[in-house]
């Protein structure tokens, strides 16, 4: 550092008047507004926890260091890390330094009148100029205001502005993207979601504790949830013959809105939710769950109902868990449910269809420690096998039973079940009226030029008509050419 | 039934190629044989061969290039009509329905710019493009005519998109035009433009026309992105879940942005602008082809 050279000194308030006006110029919004796109692409090439929390798992089992370090710079969360956000919070407080002081400045321009005529109108734009007959300033206001042109009438001339819009516009957009942001951190704040598996014939009764998963916002809590119940009648998933594709699922319930109020018959379907004010309730899986019934020793029930089974793949083979925990010692099924069964020889049991037409559950059988008692959360529809022996391996179709040492289990049939995603989200009207006024405000600003145009009739009887068009935009050209023919009386 | 037009739809783009095939070779006749080497014997030895463009002598080249490109056009609608016909559905269900609607859209953005600006020379370069989209969607993409998901069964796919796959075909013209503008820049600072190339519009023209289409369509994109939240948000419970295919829209959306800004609000021009046009268009390419065939999350409607 050279000490020759003296700098004002800046002081406090001094350097933050700086850094504000190089936050909000606008150089620093574009490089932060493509920063931002930049930063939005790994999230979409790398697994993200929220989405597929499996494959960040593989990503974790594979390569733990890689992960380890991937994971402190957030890269399985990339659009909640503290980069992402420090990036998208800048470039809205840019926004709002820039948009704000701009939005007063055009709303005190739009209520002023148009800058008187200038001097030489023969240096404008599309200047032309004939012989007055006297009344041309008189009907040229009469043209120009009914094409709303907001005007400024001098003694022999006229000044006339239009195309304010153009900014309205672009000022509307850029507020209804702060808009949206507010309807999003709002959402999140205010909001919860939660997903529960109900078997065909169940109720669901909205309390946290009928949840599989349950995610509040931070200022929410459990009282917030509507005290509905929804008894699920029936499910019929229609798929095709050709493909196996799924071409319907319907999912037909009865609910009731809240303690008292009667039962009221409605129909789920992918694209129309239920909804219950800002909550609403979707359909967003289903699966099959066998019935089973597990006997000890002497014949007692210890174990009777439909148990939900998760889908691997498209044609729904399902694996699943029954964990029978008051035998004595601790009995489980690891167990796979198959809606068309059949044999493949690399793959063993498949489906080869998603319709339950002939079913067969397949199972072996674990005696020994479930370990429930660990205090680690276990999988529903997974068993830690690691203390247990096996001792049997068999296969079901529904109605047949199966006897092992220690008891007995029958396959009974199946139900099919649906997952309900119940989500909240009070910010979504914001977020869907910044998108609107997003777009509109981007018609008006695209597409309206902001143009001036000036008459008047010099002391030597001549009439002069000139423009200015504000953004380089075409058609002032043909607009005074319009009102110059007009004004001559031409046909 | 369903199969008589599936059948009708697969022909008539079949047909459409095979005319679209003669509108390239009649736009390459056009562009090759309107440069006229001098006639008489004395001027070709030395250096002094001055080649003149004589379009008067192709006129009737560009009117049949022209002319064939309307009746792919025809047939390309004939055949993607008649694909929802057979599957009883707006026919974008699948990436090969992608594709033959985007070359529909792609052909219909620049004929309904013909109307307005002499842009035949792009005809040789239009074709090749929808040539290399059908070429591909034909013999890669094509899968049966089928019924769509669950989840696709709404009004919305009709809007959501019908809007994407017409800003896609005008952001990948306004693509062509900046390719275009940059060609000719790099051929300009060298000296002067190559005969063939005399005809085409001054640089100035191009870059007005790639930003204008730009402009043009970006609400219709911002729409479109606007159409699928409100969709997501009654398919999949939220109307934004940074699926790859929504943050690759982001990104296109926020490339284009940071284009329309550079040019309105900072002035960039020519080059500079022509690059960004491109790295643009080059994020919505990418989210259609990688992030359709490669890519999970919940937009895997390619089919493959």
């Amino acid at each position: 550092m050279s000490k020759e050279i003296e700098l004002p000194e800046l002081g406090a308030t001094g350097l933050l008047r700086y850094s504000w006006r190089q936050l909000t110029s606008m150089r620093t919004a574009l490089i932060l507004l493509l920063m931002l796109g930049v930063a939005a692409i790994p999230g979409s090439l790398i697994p993200q926890r929220d989405q597929n929390p499996m494959k960040v798992r593989e990503y974790f089992s594979d390569s733990p260091t890689l992960a380890q370090w991937m994971d402190r710079v957030s890269l399985f969360d990339v659009y909640g890390s503290p980069w992402f956000s420090a990036i998208y919070i800048l470039l809205f407080i840019s926004l709002i330094g820039c948009v704000l002081p701009r939005s007063v400045e055009h709303f005190h321009a739009a209520r002023a009148l148009p800058p008187k005529t200038p001097k030489n109108l023969d240096r404008m734009e599309f200047h032309s100029t004939w012989n007055a007959q006297g009344d041309e300033i008189e009907r040229a206001y009469v043209l120009l205001k009914a094409k709303r042109f907001r005007i400024l009438r001098e003694n022999n001339a006229i000044s006339a502005e239009k195309g304010f819009t153009r900014e309205t516009g672009n000022l509307f957009f850029h507020l209804s993207l702060i808009l949206i942001l507010i309807g999003v951190g709002f959402g999140s704040l205010f909001g919860m979601r939660g997903d529960a598996i109900v078997n065909v014939g169940e109720r669901f009764i909205n309390v946290p504790t009928t949840y599989d998963s349950l995610k509040f916002g931070k200022l929410l809590n459990e009282k917030a949830l509507p005290p509905f119940v929804i008894t699920v009648d029936n499910f019929v998933a229609k798929y095709n013959t050709l493909t196996n594709a799924p071409e319907d699922y319907t999912l037909n319930v009865s609910v009731i809105d809240k303690p008292g109020a009667p039962s009221v018959k409605k129909t789920v379907k992918v694209n129309s939710p239920l909804r219950f004010g800002s909550t609403n309730v979707y359909l967003q899986a289903n699966g099959y769950s066998p019935i089973v019934t597990i006997r000890d020793r002497v014949g007692n029930v210890a174990l009777q109902g439909p148990v939900p089974f998760l889908p691997q793949d498209g044609n729904l083979r399902s694996i699943g868990a029954i964990k029978v925990p008051d035998a004595d010692p601790q009995i489980g099924f690891v167990a796979t449910f198959l809606p068309t069964q059949a044999r493949d020889s690399v793959q063993g049991g498949i489906s080869v269809f998603p319709e339950a037409l002939d079913p067969k559950m397949l199972f072996s059988i674990w005696r020994g420690d479930l370990g429930l008692n660990t205090g680690i959360p276990q999988s529903v529809y997974r068993i830690d096998t690691s203390k247990m022996e096996r001792i049997g391996l068999e296969s079901l179709k529904p109605g047949e039973s199966f006897s092992y040492e220690g008891g007995s289990i029958t396959f009974e049939g199946y139900v099919p079940w649906v997952n309900l995603q119940v989500v909240r989200d009070p910010g979504k009207n914001y977020a869907l009226l910044g998108g609107i006024v997003a777009i509109l405000g981007l018609l008006a600003s695209l597409f309206t030029r902001r143009r001036r145009i000036w008459i008047r009739i010099s002391d030597s009887g001549k009439v002069e008509v000139a423009g200015l068009a504000k953004n380089a935009a075409p058609g002032l050209e043909v607009e005074i050419a319009k009102l110059v023919s007009l004004l001559k009386g031409e046909k | 039934m369903s199969q008589t037009w599936a059948y009708i739809s697969n022909y008539s783009i079949y047909s459409a190629m095979a005319v679209f095939t003669l509108s390239f070779f009649a736009h390459a006749y056009e562009t090759a044989w309107a440069v006229r080497a001098p006639q008489s014997a004395d001027s070709t030895d030395g250096n002094l061969i001055t080649k003149t463009l004589d379009y008067t002598r192709t006129e009737k080249a560009a009117r049949i290039a022209t002319a064939m490109m309307i009746l792919g056009f025809i047939l390309l609608f004939a055949g993607v009509i008649a694909r929802g016909i057979s599957a009883h559905r707006v026919p974008w269900g699948n990436m090969y329905e992608f594709s033959i609607t985007g070359a529909l859209a792609f052909t219909g953005a620049y004929l309904a710019a013909l109307r307005k600006y002499d842009l035949r020379w792009l005809g040789l370069l239009v074709s090749i493009a929808v040539l290399l989209t059908l070429g591909t969607a034909v013999a890669v993409l094509y899968r049966p005519s089928a019924p769509l998901v669950p989840a696709l069964k709404s009004t919305w796919l009709v809007i959501h998109v019908s809007a994407a796959i017409i800003s896609g075909g005008v952001f990948l013209l306004a693509n062509v035009i900046a390719g275009a503008y940059l060609y000719l820049d790099s051929m300009e600072r060298k000296g002067p433009r190559a005969v063939w190339a005399q005809r085409l519009p001054s640089l100035e023209v191009l870059d007005q026309l790639s930003y204008r289409l730009v402009a043009f369509v970006f609400p219709l994109w911002t729409f479109a992105v606007i159409a699928g939240a409100i969709w997501a948000e009654s398919a999949w419970g939220r109307y934004w879940g940074w699926d790859p295919k929504e943050t690759w829209a982001f990104i296109t959306w926020v490339a284009y942005a940071a284009y329309l800004h550079a040019r309105v609000t900072i002035g960039w021009r020519g080059r500079r602008a022509a690059w960004l046009c491109l790295f643009a268009g080059s994020t919505f390419l990418f989210n259609y082809i990688y992030v359709n065939i490669y890519g999970t999350g919940k937009h895997t409607y390619s089919g493959l």
